[in-house]
């Protein structure tokens, strides 16, 4: 590499400083980890390197007389829909390394978001509507396989269960925590998602890094998963979880593994990955022990043999083009859960290219997987959990309605964590203490704080649910699963509404 | 060392207890019949459990965490041993693929050959296979501080030996040819980055994974691998020295990091 090529990149963003307004009390210099603002005494000014912004908002947010204002670079190239500031930049960038173009977050282009191409009903004059905070309303979860037929007898007048049931997951309310591992985030970033799984009565999941010692006592609201790295798998690690989770495919990077860079394998992260610090976490793009369905079907009972039973298994894959056939092999390997992420799912660090341009969006991988196993009379064996861009209580209800039994939010939790989707997790610097492994950034997020805030939301979240769920006439969540005659479809192809298997309003 | 076999064994799923050791006849025994019986024999304290005729049961050792010796007579299905956390295993014949599977403590003695990824993404314990293994042996293999895993492998390899190594120790002995042994495998060491691989033998550059770096092993490293070399010698009567004599190849990780540079921060 050549250390003199000039840089023909632009800053992405500029800062705006008003002098009468800054106090120079340095609180945007010492928080920012890019290093962007300093504090010069001669001049007795704060100066900014715009180039080292990355947009988090950091300083603006926590500068106390809101005198700073960053906003995206209005210079742009001659004006060309092909050639956009963008895509000059990414070449730029590649022409000056040598580089794959890295990235974090979730896919941030413009492909259609079908959630807000539809909308929900609700009661009007016949089947009323109810009110949530006066009637019981019902949003209690249970995954994993359901019998085919249910047995029951009376046992001294009392009905009796008599089919045996595989085990489930008990949520308070259908949304999960997705797989984040520890080492893409910080381990009070982990603590906080834990904690808040265990308050509310749902689960948050390990994603591939492993399990921290010290959240063991979360194990019951914990999934971890298997990935093709198996790091920080071991018998503890197995028999603590209330669920395990195979992870096959990512939405944010279908089809390839994950690189966790040596330099962020610090002495907590060996700890927990078992691996030794300062080596590159490789996970290979496919597990080596899965080349078919079969082989599939081979880890499910390996895992479940492996914690005796005990535990539903769920098996993750990125929304591609035949998710839906994939989906019912899945089924038919054992799975009791498919989780299904979408092309908008978040990374702690992807390549660009990858992330913006492999996989579908989760709605119609959705509907299509729900359809499928209609279809064959088997979405009974398995609940489907849905990831990848699930911003608000809507899209939730949405998905459930679309067949979906419960969502995963990652991007939403961290965002409550104080995320503002800079997408430069990669780079290890997170100024909001989530994204980062350096102990004087991670110190920002207390997990008591972001455990309060993520169960707040996921307090709102469920109050909105019951909200909607009543004005459809609707006191179970169960009621509405896979209920699409709730849905309609507002400017969409009949193709799509076809997928979506919905009708437009007004039909 | 022979160890037989009864096929004629009386009725399938019979469980003997004769003092502190257990028999099990496997014969038309669904694997999850025979693993609870094994588990449950382990949580009992048995010493040693002797299963015959075992034909293809898979999983068999997951999921216990006691010492425990199984001995099995016949041929065991995948995953033997997989997430295995301490029992030694004993297989009289050949074994199929996912030996040791993400194994992490205990002892897999094959008396035979091995299947496919032998000792995949496995951190700890030993695996011994008399014979030789195929494709992907020792792939993902990663070591972390107590734990280390040791793969012993007495003939040869398929290819992609080693694959993503992150630590750990392969040794193949290249027994059994005539002369000494010129290894086929190619890919070998393909993006390792930790732990080492002996092989007895010649194997060309051409042969190699670009991550992997080889030289010949000297007295040291000859050290290294001795007791592992002595116990395979024990478990299937070989000559340990005789082995050792032979010119052994080191092949190590030129990196820890091969990846570092490939992207555009």
């Amino acid at each position: 590499m050549y250390k003199d090529l000039k840089s023909y990149l632009l800053p992405q963003y500029l800062i705006e400083r008003d002098d009468y307004r800054c106090i120079r009390c340095e609180v945007c210099a010492r928080q920012c980890a890019f290093e962007v603002h300093w504090y010069d005494e001669e001049e007795d000014a704060v100066f900014a390197d715009e180039s080292k912004c990355v947009g988090c908002l950091r300083c603006a947010t926590l500068c106390p007389t809101n005198a700073l204002v960053v906003r995206p670079n209005p210079t742009q190239p001659p004006p060309n829909a092909n050639w956009t500031m963008e895509v000059l930049q990414n070449i730029y960038k590649q022409a000056e390394t040598g580089g794959v173009l890295l990235t974090g977050m979730g896919c941030d282009k413009d492909y259609p978001i079908y959630w807000d191409r539809i909308v929900l009903d609700a009661s009007q004059v016949t089947n009323p509507s109810i009110d949530p905070l006066r009637e019981p309303m019902e949003l209690r979860t249970y995954l994993g396989a359901k019998p085919d037929a249910l047995k029951v007898s009376r046992k001294g007048g009392r009905p009796d269960l008599q089919t045996k049931l595989t085990p489930q997951l008990k949520l308070e309310t259908p949304i999960m925590f997705s797989a984040i591992s520890y080492g893409a985030i910080s381990y009070n970033a982990c603590e906080s998602l834990a904690r808040a799984a265990a308050e509310v009565g749902t689960y948050y999941n390990t994603g591939e890094g492993g399990l921290h010692r010290n959240l063991y006592k979360y194990g019951a609201n914990t999934i971890c998963q298997v990935a093709s790295g198996r790091f920080g798998v071991h018998a503890d690690y197995l028999e603590v979880a209330a669920a395990l989770e195979i992870k096959i495919g990512q939405g944010a990077k279908p089809g390839i593994g994950g690189h966790l860079p040596g330099e962020k394998v610090s002495a907590e992260i060996s700890r927990t990955r078992m691996i030794p610090k300062g080596t590159d976490a490789l996970s290979p793009a496919p597990h080596h022990d899965i080349y078919s369905i079969e082989d599939l079907a081979q880890l499910i009972y390996a895992l479940k043999e492996a914690t005796h039973w005990e535990k539903p298994v769920s098996v993750k894959i990125a929304a591609v083009h035949n998710s839906a056939a994939i989906a019912s092999g899945m089924v038919r390997a054992g799975a009791d859960i498919i989780a299904l992420d979408g092309i908008r799912g978040g990374t702690g660090a992807a390549p660009t290219m990858i992330r913006d341009n492999v996989g579908i969006p989760i709605e119609l991988a959705l509907a299509a997987v729900d359809d499928r196993l209609r279809q064959e009379g088997i979405r009974n064996r398995a609940s489907i959990v849905v990831a990848g861009g699930i911003r608000s209580s809507a899209d939730v209800i949405k998905a459930i309605a679309l067949g979906a039994d419960a969502v995963y939010i990652g991007t939403a939790a961290l965002v409550a964590l104080g995320c503002h989707v800079c997408q430069k997790c990669y780079t290890g610097k997170c100024n909001w203490g989530i994204a980062t492994q350096d102990p004087y950034l991670s110190k920002r997020l207390n997990p008591d704080v972001g455990a309060r805030r993520l169960v707040n939301l996921l307090t709102a979240w469920s109050h909105e649910i019951m909200e909607m769920l009543g004005g459809m006439g609707i006191n179970a969540i169960e009621s509405l699963r896979g209920n699409r005659l709730r849905l309609r479809g507002v400017g969409l192809t009949q193709e799509e509404l076809d997928i979506l298997g919905i009708k437009h309003a007004g039909s | 060392m022979r160890i037989e076999v009864d096929h004629h064994a009386g009725l399938p799923g019979v469980f003997m207890r004769v003092g502190d050791k257990v028999k099990i006849n496997a014969r038309q025994l669904h694997y999850r019949e025979l693993n609870n019986m094994i588990k449950n024999a382990a949580l009992e304290g048995t010493e040693e459990i002797v299963v015959d005729n075992v034909y293809g049961q898979r999983y068999i050792g997951s999921g216990i965490r006691r010492p425990v010796r199984i001995i099995l007579h016949g041929i065991p299905g995948n995953d033997l041993g997989a997430f295995m956390d301490g029992p030694h295993i004993v297989v009289d014949r050949n074994a199929q693929d996912g030996v040791g599977n993400t194994m992490n403590n205990g002892t897999i003695v094959v008396h035979g050959r091995a299947g496919d990824i032998v000792a995949m993404g496995m951190r700890g314990g030993k695996i011994f296979i008399r014979d030789s293994v195929g494709y992907r042996a020792a792939i993902h293999m990663k070591e972390y501080r107590k734990f280390r895993p040791v793969l012993v492998i007495g003939g040869e390899t398929q290819d992609f030996l080693g694959e993503y190594m992150a630590g750990g120790l392969v040794i193949v002995l290249g027994l059994g040819g005539r002369g000494k042994r010129r290894f086929t495998a190619r890919h070998i060491g393909t993006g390792m980055h930790g732990g080492l691989i002996f092989m007895r033998g010649e194997v060309e550059e051409h042969q190699l994974g670009k991550e992997a770096a080889v030289a010949p092993a000297d007295e040291e490293d000859k050290e290294i691998i001795r007791p592992f070399v002595e116990e395979y010698a024990a478990y299937f009567d070989k000559d340990a020295e005789r082995i050792l004599e032979g010119d052994f190849l080191k092949l190590y990780a030129k990196s820890h990091r091969p990846f570092g540079g490939l992207y555009a921060y």
